[in-house]
């Protein structure tokens, strides 16, 4: 397997095909995230019954150039308490795992250069989805050393959440990824997307029930920082979160760190279980109407995340270590569970299936607990008390009549 | 039902088709409520006589300090004023002015009324100091429009002041009582008459700001958009 560009060794076509497929791949990255920025506003104008940027171009549609170019020219600030080599370094380490995730996505479908077998995306590496995963993890660094070299309290307070919030998310991003690759045999981002191909059907958002495309895109959400999971930049508490002693150019970067993100990650969740190019080909330009469907789908889901942000409310934080803790992680393991059982046999899964019922109980014991923890830590003693948890059936002769939760 | 919080999802995707509310203000502007507190005029009578008899209590009035008014005797053989004295020198700067309005409540004989212009924005401070030659208005009753003020076609008219200190006995029904004051060139308007329903908003130049955003705001919501 890997990418059958460097099949028959690797001669000057080869090296210019490859030299011309990560530039191109860059600069259509760096344009769309131009036109995400845009997108976003006028999306979130029009759902506010606002007009939104119209000064620059025709519909606004170079503000977020002029916004580039005026932070360009912006005074470069670095507090004095700051670590400076590794506040300068930050923003670079949020911006590469953003651009380097692009490079697996299949943009299109497999192409025929001067003799060469080109497919349409940067790389195609054997290990294909780890890479994601590992990169995604890498871009907690970017956050987290951001906060933390700025010296001062409020970055330090967002950088803290959002690095424990990515690391919640990511175990519920990783269970799901797994269904994707049971389904598909494979980690190959050209495999997974091939084995989906000719039908909507083969896709792995019914192949694998649904529920781990929900998840995926609930954790996507919660791992890129956006609304309603912004807490690392809940402007309410924490001025602008990690990036608040960000200037000028550092801080663009920070946006377009963000931005590439949200683009990239869609084009992640196309790949994964939207079948990412497939789609209704025609017989004229054959080799353009898959990049058509893959960015068709992908506009959807920037579409969706706007809607999202202009719909939902922030999460408190409690909610969202609750959600993702004891909801999503919990809920994507019983299903990756299942699933793999039912790939053996329907018994086995029947089995899984029951079992993962008998615990449920247990965690719903959990929550309630922690919820009675929490409402005596407010000091809320009588609603504790009324509230508290049936004792397990089990235990309860043993148990002498004692004021519930003494120790807190 | 939907739980409440998917609601947001379809209050969000209703806006995207009902109109803007946005007004393109430099190119457009919202039409102005008649009683807005602009920048002052210095009237003048019918045949051109100034109104001013430089009594000062505007000055003495002003909370805000802005108004410096010197008064002095008018010349017998080319008086300003109808009066004994007549305001020689009237100054207001526009960096102290609140637009209170009180100014024009103590004036006895409706001189200095604010006009509905408010969109001037000075560069220096010799500017925002408007002297009278700046504030009086011209042969037609016109306020002079200096290079740094916004006017627009129509917003010349209604410099006219609401008597409200002179509402007679202080009834708050004052349906059919003359309450403004003269206007050169455009005469007395008529009162409002909104306090007890039939109003001739077109006659009176009072517009509701609902008249004004009825063609935005939906149907749904009481308006007139479709």
């Amino acid at each position: 397997m890997g990418d059958p560009l460097f099949l028959q060794g690797v001669d000057l076509g080869v090296f210019v095909i490859a030299v011309v497929k990560v530039v191109v791949a860059f600069v259509v990255l760096l344009v769309s995230v131009m036109l995400m920025i845009w997108f976003e506003r006028k999306v979130i104008s029009d759902m506010q019954n606002r007009i939104g940027p119209n000064r620059a171009g025709p519909y606004g549609i170079l503000q977020t150039l002029a916004d580039g170019i005026k932070l360009f020219f912006k005074e470069d600030l670095m507090p004095t308490e700051a670590d400076r080599i590794v506040f300068k370094l930050a923003p670079y380490l949020a911006l590469l795992p953003a651009l380097l995730i692009f490079t697996i996505v299949p943009v299109g479908g497999v192409v025929t250069i001067a003799h060469h077998t080109v497919e349409l995306q940067v790389a195609d590496p054997p290990i294909g989805i780890l890479f994601l995963l590992a990169l995604s993890s890498a871009a907690v660094y970017g956050t987290m050393l951001a906060g933390w070299s700025s010296g001062s309290k409020y970055p330090l307070l967002g950088s803290v959440r959002a690095s424990a919030q990515m690391i919640s998310y990511e175990a519920a991003m990783g269970l799901s990824i797994v269904a994707v690759i049971l389904e598909s045999h494979s980690l190959s981002t050209r495999t997974i997307v091939g084995v989906q191909a000719s039908s909507i059907w083969h896709w792995n958002v019914f192949r694998t029930g649904i529920v781990p495309f929900v998840i995926f895109v609930v954790a996507v959400t919660a791992e890129l920082q956006r609304p309603p999971f912004d807490l690392s930049e809940g402007e309410q508490e924490l001025v602008g979160g990690f990036h608040t002693e960000y200037t000028s150019l550092r801080f663009a970067l920070f946006f377009l760190a963000e931005f590439m993100n949200t683009i990239t990650m869609s084009a992640v969740i196309v790949t994964l279980f939207l079948g990412g190019p497939d789609g209704p080909g025609f017989h004229v330009v054959r080799w353009l109407w898959p990049i058509l469907w893959f960015a068709g789908k992908t506009l959807v889901f920037l579409y969706c995340y706007v809607w999202v942000r202009a719909a939902l409310p922030r999460m408190r934080y409690d909610q969202l270590m609750d959600f993702g803790w004891k909801f999503l992680i919990p809920l994507s393991l019983a299903w990756l569970l299942v699933l793999a059982a039912l790939g053996e046999s329907r018994p086995w899964g029947i089995a899984v299936l029951a079992a993962c019922g008998a615990a449920y109980p247990l965690l719903q014991r959990s929550r309630d607990v922690s919820r009675q923890r929490r409402l005596l830590a407010a000091g809320e003693a009588d609603l504790a008390r009324s509230q508290a948890p049936p004792r397990p059936v089990l235990l309860r002769p043993v148990l002498p009549d004692e004021p519930v939760g003494g120790d807190g | 039902m939907l739980p409440p919080l998917f609601g947001g999802f379809k209050v969000t995707i209703r806006q995207v088709f009902e109109p803007r509310v946005t007004t393109q203000y430099p190119k457009a502007k919202q039409p102005k409520p008649p009683r807005l507190h602009g920048r002052h005029v210095l009237n003048r009578y019918e045949d051109g006589m100034e109104k001013c008899i430089g009594c000062e209590l505007c000055a003495a009035v002003c909370p805000a300090d802005c108004i410096y008014v010197r008064g002095a005797d008018n010349p017998p053989d080319e008086p300003v004023s109808p009066g004994e004295r007549f305001g020689f020198v009237y100054e207001i700067n526009y960096l102290r002015c609140i637009h209170c309005d009180l100014c024009v409540e103590a004036c006895p004989t409706q001189a200095i009324t604010e006009s509905k212009m408010f969109e001037f924005s000075f560069t220096n401070r010799a500017d925002a100091i408007y002297t009278k030659r700046e504030l009086v208005v011209d042969d037609d009753g016109k306020p002079q429009q200096l290079p740094w003020e916004d006017w627009r076609k129509g917003e010349d008219q209604h410099t006219s002041a609401w008597m409200r200190a002179t509402s007679p006995s202080g009834s708050a029904d004052y349906e059919g009582e003359v309450q403004w004051s003269g206007e050169l060139g455009y005469g007395v308007r008529p009162p409002e008459g909104g306090q007890s329903g039939k109003r001739d908003d077109g006659a009176t130049g009072n517009i509701s700001v609902r008249v004004v955003e009825r063609d935005k705001i939906s149907r749904r919501l009481g308006g007139r958009a479709r």
